[in-house]
């Protein structure tokens, strides 16, 4: 036990960009009630500012990897990726976030601000933990405070059902995770992730090997709820659809990014050793999640319910890079995360502004027409769905291809094919979206949609230009991904 | 001596789980939550968790509960109405759970290590000042992590329930 508890230099760098989101959101919760309901924009620039500021720590703290309090904390390349794209999620949605509740309230609320910084502490830790009751602490703020945004238009009725679904499924499978995680403590006496894996080596696995199976399967369901991979990706649906579209976009990026993350980690980590008996577990999770997701989305009509199975089917595909077990699998993880948070926002955001006031407009023959209501709109929306796809030159392509070549590369044929078949079917869905927003004519009423203010401008700007980038130089992420793959162990 | 006790209050806690699920009416229900929280404080003392023990009933039977009746008495909650449900859900839904919890059960009896069980009195480590050095050396950073949970409560209450925004 260490004599100290006070932390070193070295310490209070690594956890800096949460330590200055963390104070940050306080201080805005000060402030908040002091701004005059006019300037209430600023909570949001204050948020970006902060946000901005979290990543270039993040960046610095990379400067000076390893462990820190007492090994809970690791910052190494695998985790100073995902809190750089946990912090862009979030800054893409503060940007998109600023004239959607301009246009639902009237006016600006602070209280969401705070919360998406609050929420971004959590994801944060979630990648950078390397304690399982850390790990589970940083999930809880991320999901809380994902549960409360969820149901942020509290006279919606949506957004009433939406957060309490969540919230209760949600509840529900963290206690699952909780009994696994105390399963592990109990069977190895420690909740740090290289020390289970020692327990483990060291004779554990001989002693009370079912033991640790059922622990690593009860810890699972926490996780595949929280990646929303089927059988316990139910409550996508009704979330996404409830929840106000910017916040919809936000738990599809960022908080998903931020539970693979930690799934990764947790598998690589101190679950190594049982590799040989998670793949078929993640083998038929993988299929399954992809074939629940892909033939639900078929069959939706309402356009932010399809891009929840959507998710839940990327989800199956991000599976497949994890059944592979290897570091080119995990390089993959990590690029198809990046990619599809930015093709997910910049979906979102487009249907954000499409929606109009009160999220009238969010069938999918609401689209009608759109290229001739809004052509710049609807070109973004052309390269995000394009993405989601995974047709040449955009970011979708590579992270479908690295997923798949990293799955062949550890003999999952099957498993490539039956994936590959199922981008197949999926592209049927996002071309729907296609055909009508082009071939369609406008129905009567819909008239041009509402002009976009410079935030979600922004937001879509960038996904729409990150999107094209990973598709047409990748290599500059994959590269950093491949060297950051090969840390977690 | 310990096994009797264990057993006493280990059989109180599942009867009155049993019992919350069971009760429409929602005191009822919260009472039960009270005897489920008082039985396990019993067996967090019995393993030698004793500032464990005192939290659970300071915090939560205490605390939590009597803002829960508080609640429950404000809102003037009635029974519950019951909705007619599958039938089905109730036939499927509840062998799985006992099998789940047999199966669990059957494991710890029958793979557990014999070096693991736990025998009462030896854990020794449960005081106020252990808790209190373990969540200010090792366990530091998620204990202040904690707060920001606080924090986000606090949040999430004034955004759901002020009169207007």
């Amino acid at each position: 036990m260490p004599t100290s508890f006070i932390p070193t230099a070295a310490d209070l760098l690594r956890l800096s960009p949460d330590i200055v989101l963390t104070a940050g959101g306080a201080l805005m919760m000060v402030i908040e009630p002091l701004t005059s309901a006019a300037r209430k924009a600023r909570m949001a620039v204050i948020a970006a500012l902060l946000i901005a500021a979290a990543m270039a720590l993040s960046v610095m703290a990379y400067s000076d990897p390893g462990t820190s309090f007492s090994g809970m904390l690791v910052v190494d390349g695998f985790s100073t990726f995902f809190r750089i794209l946990v912090y862009g999620c979030g800054l893409l949605t503060v940007l998109m976030s600023v004239d959607y509740f301009k246009r639902e309230r009237g006016s600006e609320s602070g209280e969401y601000y705070v919360l998406i910084v609050f929420s971004l502490v959590g994801q944060s830790l979630m990648a950078s933990a390397n304690e399982l009751v850390l790990i589970f602490i940083g999930l809880e703020v991320s999901s809380i405070a994902g549960y409360i945004m969820a149901g942020y238009l509290r006279d919606d009725k949506r957004n009433n059902e939406s957060a309490l679904k969540y919230f209760l499924l949600g509840s529900f499978a963290t206690a699952f995770m909780l009994y696994g995680v105390a399963w592990v403590y109990g069977l190895t006496g420690s909740t740090n992730l290289d020390t289970v894996r020692r327990a483990i080596l060291g004779g554990a696995m001989e002693q009370s090997g079912q033991m640790l199976f059922v622990a690593t399967a009860l810890m699972f369901v926490g996780f595949a709820f929280k990646i929303s991979a089927a059988p316990f990706h139910v409550w996508a649906p009704d979330v996404y659809q409830g929840a106000p579209a910017p916040v919809a976009g936000f738990l599809a990026a960022g908080a998903k990014a931020a539970a693979f993350a930690m799934l990764v980690r947790v598998a690589a980590s101190a679950f190594f050793p049982l590799t040989g008996r998670w793949e078929m577990l993640m083998w038929a999770t993988a299929l399954a999640t992809m074939i629940v997701g892909n033939f639900a989305a078929l069959r939706q009509s309402n356009i932010k319910r399809m891009l929840a199975y959507s998710s839940v089917a990327h989800a199956g595909y991000i599976l497949v890079a994890v059944t592979a077990q290897s570091e080119v699998g995990i390089a993959a993880v990590m690029f198809y995360l990046a990619s599809y948070a930015l093709m997910t926002i910049g979906v979102f955001a487009v249907v954000t502004l499409v929606a109009s006031k009160g999220e009238r407009f969010v069938e999918i023959e609401d689209f009608a027409g759109l290229v001739q209501r809004q052509p710049m709109l609807a070109i973004a929306l052309t390269i995000f769905l394009f993405s989601l796809i995974g047709i040449p030159l955009t970011g979708g392509f590579f992270a479908k291809f690295y997923v798949f070549k990293a799955a062949l590369d550890s003999n999952l044929t099957w498993l490539t094919i039956l994936g590959l078949l199922n981008s197949a079917v999926a592209a049927f869905y996002y071309l729907r979206v296609l055909v009508v927003m082009y071939m369609k004519p406008a129905a009567e009423g819909a008239g041009p949609v509402d002009p976009a203010g410079i935030g979600i401008k922004a937001a879509i700007v960038a996904s729409a230009v990150g999107t094209l980038y990973l598709g047409v130089y990748p290599s500059a992420v994959l590269d950093f991904a491949g060297k950051a793959a090969q840390l977690v162990k | 001596m310990d096994a009797l006790l264990f057993l006493t209050f280990a059989g109180i806690a599942v009867l009155c789980a049993i019992n919350l699920i069971l009760q429409t009416h929602p005191i009822s229900s919260a009472l039960s939550l009270v005897g489920v929280m008082g039985a396990l404080a019993v067996l967090y003392l019995l393993l030698g968790g004793a500032f464990i023990a005192a939290v659970q009933l300071i915090v939560y039977a205490g605390a939590v509960m009597v803002l829960f009746l508080f609640v429950i008495m404000l809102l003037n909650a009635q029974a519950e109405r019951t909705t007619s449900k599958p039938a089905i859900r109730a036939w499927v839904s509840v062998p799985l759970l006992f099998t789940f919890v047999i199966l669990l059960a059957s494991l710890i009896i029958q793979r557990a290590p014999a070096g693991a069980a736990v025998r009462f009195g030896e854990f020794t480590g449960g005081s106020v000042a252990n808790v209190g050095r373990a969540l200010f050396t090792t366990y530091l950073l998620p204990f202040e992590i904690t707060s920001i949970l606080i924090l986000i409560a606090i949040l999430g209450a004034i955004v759901l329930a002020r009169k207007e925004i």
